[in-house]
């Protein structure tokens, strides 16, 4: 019997402690598939950042280097140039790169450093317990938000990768969802491109993916799953926002 | 033939950084140490060196992070403001055990300060300055020679303890311009890095540097591990000079700049027949206790001076022989306060 479908070599055989209905896991899965793919993984070096993604060195069978919150994009510059010859990647949730990292990213973008940064966005600190994020949707109620984000007083949430892209130093810029097996596959389809950009040395690459975070959301998978679609979406557009070299 | 130099201590700094095989560079430009980065961005392209000006002190320490993670010497310099930007990078460096070396140039403070040289960040270098328990090794240079030798040291001790490393010396020594030799890198046993993250091959096994430690006494076990890696270097590596103590009754003690114009009091008070010497600690952590408690059996009473209002003292305090006089004269921070011989000679006259 043929095997069709398979876990990727990339992706460790274990189990994920992220909570159900949470897309950490399906992101993980197809930045493994794009590892795979290229045949990148024997030259990675992943990045970890502070928050639920942390633990990305359980769940990726790769060399990985744990970061402090919001520093992951200036690790992974010593990292690049420490060792030109690996693909480096971070794995930043919005919290880490929208707030406490946003000088980091936006000086490692427009250095043009040749890595790829996976950016997920599910609008709230998770692992802190569901706080205000800088891309927390304007009335969204959240612990630190409890009346909802008021955009007079918290402004409105950052679009990082409409942001990133007017830099000179990046080559690419995509937002993705994992809401729909439509999307998935898109998704799947930047996350490889935002790896080969690196693999061919064409500069900064960068995918932010929009995700459910139903427990801090305090809705079942299936509604935050909706929730992606029927209001995250319509705010982050999914698309393409820069491509230099047309992969 | 050994080259002869005359340069400035900061210069002194990015030669012995060369020297000892560093190649990453990672800072941001603060008085009074910007020499050392502006010296390695025009040296380093030539010799295939990196060199980022990053856009924060913050940044700077953690590429710094990456790249000791990846194997390589790796340098950053700063001073006091700088510094207490770096401390966070510091504490996650001392806790994924990455080697690395960093210098501070020390200006005054707190807050902005000025850029005069002052000692009163003792205290941050010494007690760990960032979060969590845990200690950096820490070098006090007191001449532009000793910048350099102590540089090249900086990056071996760091490299076979797993310990970052700090050069700490002030505004005086870095700015001040002397006759060195530029001695070639020292023949040292390295430990093999075998724990540095090289991407991942057949038939290896996974790599991960990192200070996350959530195992059932996983976080107990590495303090103590440590803790007996600081008593280790305690025993190995605490250095020290003495300078006229075998009959001195009264002892000064000071580090760097502050040293060197003991030394010349100590001198004076030699030429009017008192019996004085001068302790001079070079490692800072570690501490050389065993330096004050062997001298402390032999003199009457220690002085110690610095250019705060006394930081360094408690550890002298806790290094010396029970019932030890301890004295103590400060020049805190300030434009121009730096205390002449003269001044440290009457001091010792009145301690005598």
């Amino acid at each position: 019997m043929q095997q069709v479908f398979k876990r990727p070599v990339s992706l460790a055989d274990v189990q994920t402690h992220f909570c159900p209905g949470c897309q950490h896991g399906t992101i993980h899965r197809i930045v493994a598939e794009a590892l795979d793919d290229h045949n990148l993984r024997e030259r990675t070096i992943g990045c970890a950042s502070v928050g639920c993604s942390v633990f990305l060195y359980s769940y990726f069978d790769i060399d990985v280097v744990e970061s402090p919150h919001g520093r992951a994009s200036a690790v992974a510059t010593g990292v690049k140039r420490a060792r030109p010859e690996s693909i480096v990647f971070t794995y930043q949730g919005d919290g880490d790169l929208a707030a406490i990292g946003t000088s980091e990213i936006i000086h490692a973008a427009n250095r043009g450093e040749d890595i790829t940064v996976i950016f997920v966005n599910n609008t709230t600190y998770g692992m802190t317990g569901g706080q205000m994020a800088p891309t927390t949707l304007v009335g969204q109620k959240t612990s630190t938000s409890p009346y909802g984000r008021n955009q007079s007083k918290d402004g409105a949430p950052l679009k990082m990768a409409e942001l990133l892209a007017n830099l000179e130093g990046v080559g690419f810029s995509a937002r993705v969802a994992v809401n729909n097996p439509r999307n998935l596959i898109d998704a799947r389809k930047q996350i490889s491109k935002a790896f080969r950009y690196q693999a061919e040395g064409k500069g900064f690459s960068f995918i932010e993916a929009l995700s459910a975070c139903p427990t801090n959301w305090g809705m079942n998978p299936t509604q935050a799953n909706e929730r992606v679609a029927g209001e995250l979406i319509p705010y982050f557009p999914i698309g393409v926002f820069k491509n230099s070299s047309e992969l | 033939m050994l080259q002869r130099k005359f340069v400035k201590g900061n210069e002194a700094v990015a030669m012995a950084a060369i020297e000892a095989g560093c190649r990453h560079y990672f800072g941001y430009p603060i008085t009074p140490q910007s020499d050392i980065p502006e010296y390695l961005s025009r040296e380093f392209p030539a010799l295939g060196g990196e060199f980022i000006q990053a856009e924060s002190e913050i940044a700077a320490i953690n590429m710094l992070l990456g790249a000791s993670a990846c194997g390589v010497r790796c340098m950053t310099s700063s001073s006091g403001p700088g510094i207490s930007l770096k401390q966070e990078g510091i504490s996650y460096m001392a806790g994924s055990e990455l080697p690395g070396v960093i210098v501070d140039i020390c200006r005054q403070g707190p807050g902005l300060g000025g850029i005069d040289a002052s000692q009163a960040d003792y205290f941050q270098a010494t007690r760990g300055g960032g979060h969590g328990g845990y200690r950096i090794i820490v070098l006090a240079p007191a001449s532009v020679q000793e910048m350099y030798d102590l540089t090249m040291l900086a990056f071996d001790l760091s490299d076979i303890y797993r310990i970052p490393a700090m050069v700490f010396a002030d505004a005086v020594i870095g700015q001040m311009k002397e006759a060195i030799t530029a001695n070639p890198r020292p023949v040292v046993d390295l430990p093999l890095k075998d724990w540095v993250v090289r991407g991942w091959k057949e038939g290896t096994e996974q790599r991960v540097v990192k200070s996350l430690k959530l195992g059932d006494g996983e976080m107990e076990a590495f303090h103590w591990q440590m803790h007996d890696r600081y008593l280790e270097l305690q025993e190995n590596e605490s250095r020290w000079e003495e300078f006229e103590t075998s009959d001195a009754t009264l002892v000064i003690t000071a580090f760097g700049s502050a040293a060197r114009i003991a030394k010349s009091a100590v001198m004076m008070a030699r030429e009017a027949g008192m019996k004085v010497g001068l302790l001079r600690p070079i490692t800072l952590f570690p501490f050389p206790a065993k330096g004050y408690h062997d001298l402390t059996g032999r003199c009457r009473k220690i002085l110690d001076i610095e250019l705060s209002t006394g930081q360094m003292i408690d550890d002298v305090r806790l290094s010396v022989q029970p019932g030890t006089e301890i004295a103590f004269y400060g020049r805190p921070p300030g434009a121009g306060s730096l205390p002449t011989p003269e001044e440290l000679f009457e001091q010792i006259k009145k301690h005598y």
